[in-house]
């Protein structure tokens, strides 16, 4: 019995924990503005950063040169993005107010990853014009 | 019988420790940040201490299972040595650290008396029934300390980032280990095929998620608690 009982509080306390660490992640890069180069690069040019987006945002992170330092969130932050896939995917039917409120949290992700390909192309710049600075 | 994995993950393990420990020493945020440094030091020998009773009495021996069982509830000790701390730093301005250290001694000791009192029925396996219910216990008392000091942040309107990331990655940490230590008691099958890599995944998030908020997240870096919270629309 005491057994069970801890089983549900930890598991739900533990739930709660991991969606407030995910979005003290998140929200590092909320402040971020995108730079115009992003913003040709993935077409989002003229509408904000879609839920649907991140898959195709993460791949184009993926293309990028590791910076070494963004692996483990970019890691938590899918985790959380699958998560949040496919409770929107049970909710939609059911409860469409929850939908809502995950596909915001989706579009964050979605930025989340944009940010973090606009700090990796920043990144490939600088090692591409050191190389250059290195020849000359 | 342990497998590649088991050992690779050990290896993980081992050197995230040493990695947070290396860190605030190079930072010298090591007295800072002292009970932190000190656990993962620690963790980092009890690893050791567990890869030398494999390899010494085999996984299956009674002497790697106290070991295991009797390490784990000590770094639980010290564990809520660094909760004390977290503590500490979210009321340093209300001055009640000394009830605050008060509380968490009374605390413990009422956990060992409850853990000895449940088990206390079960006179032939008292020894081995107790290390697995005071552990579980104790988990359960660290889910429930990081979830009131979780409140206390979000109440007293805490906005270092540092100090957030660092409380909510042991909640998480707590709450997996408790739920494990749950599932064990309610499922024991489960535990040679599936629950038995828990443990040590979570062991491995602890580190990992310390050391990437010690190397990433600035000192002076604030966020505002509120944002993190899911709210009912």
């Amino acid at each position: 019995m005491i057994a069970a009982v801890i089983c549900v509080v930890s598991a739900a306390i533990f739930l709660q924990f991991f969606v407030s660490y995910c979005r003290s992640i998140l929200a590092s890069s909320k402040n971020i503005a995108l730079s115009d180069r992003v913003r040709e690069v993935t077409g989002i040019a003229d509408h904000e950063v879609g839920a649907d987006d991140f898959n195709r945002l993460l791949q184009l992170v993926r293309l990028c040169p590791e910076r070494g330092d963004d692996q483990s969130e970019i890691r938590a932050v899918g985790t959380y993005y699958g998560l949040l896939a496919v409770l929107n995917r049970i909710s939609r039917p059911v409860a469409p107010s929850l939908s809502v409120w995950l596909e915001q949290e989706r579009k964050s992700c979605s930025y989340f990853a944009a940010v973090a390909l606009d700090r990796r192309i920043s990144y490939s710049r600088d090692l591409f014009t050191q190389q250059i600075t290195d020849r000359l | 019988m342990l497998g590649p994995l088991d050992y690779l993950l050990w290896l993980v393990g081992f050197l995230a420790e040493i990695g947070v420990v290396v860190y605030l020493l190079s930072r010298k945020q090591a007295f800072r940040h002292f009970p932190i440094a000190f656990y993962m030091l620690c963790d980092a020998f009890v690893t050791c201490g567990l890869y030398y009773c494999v390899r010494h009495f085999g996984f299956d021996s009674a002497t790697y299972v106290y070991f295991y069982y009797y390490t784990d509830s000590l770094l639980n000790v010290l564990m809520f040595w660094v909760i004390i701390k977290f503590y500490q730093e979210t009321f340093a301005e209300m001055g009640v650290s000394r009830y605050i250290r008060g509380a968490a001694v009374m605390l413990i000791l009422l956990t060992a008396v409850f853990s000895y009192a449940v088990v206390h029925q079960n006179r032939t396996h008292l020894t081995t029934h107790f290390v697995v219910e005071i552990g579980q216990n104790f988990y359960f008392v660290g889910v429930v300390l990081t979830y009131l000091l979780w409140g206390a942040i979000l109440k007293l309107r805490e906005t270092r980032t540092r100090l957030i990331q660092l409380v909510l990655a042991l909640g998480i940490y707590f709450s997996a280990d408790a739920c494990t230590y749950a599932l064990r008691n309610l499922f024991p099958g489960l535990e040679p095929n599936f629950l038995r890599w828990f443990p040590p995944l979570v062991g491995l998030w602890l580190p990992l998620a310390w050391a990437y908020t010690f190397a990433h997240v600035q000192e002076d870096a604030r966020l505002e608690p509120a944002r993190l919270m899911v709210r009912a629309r």
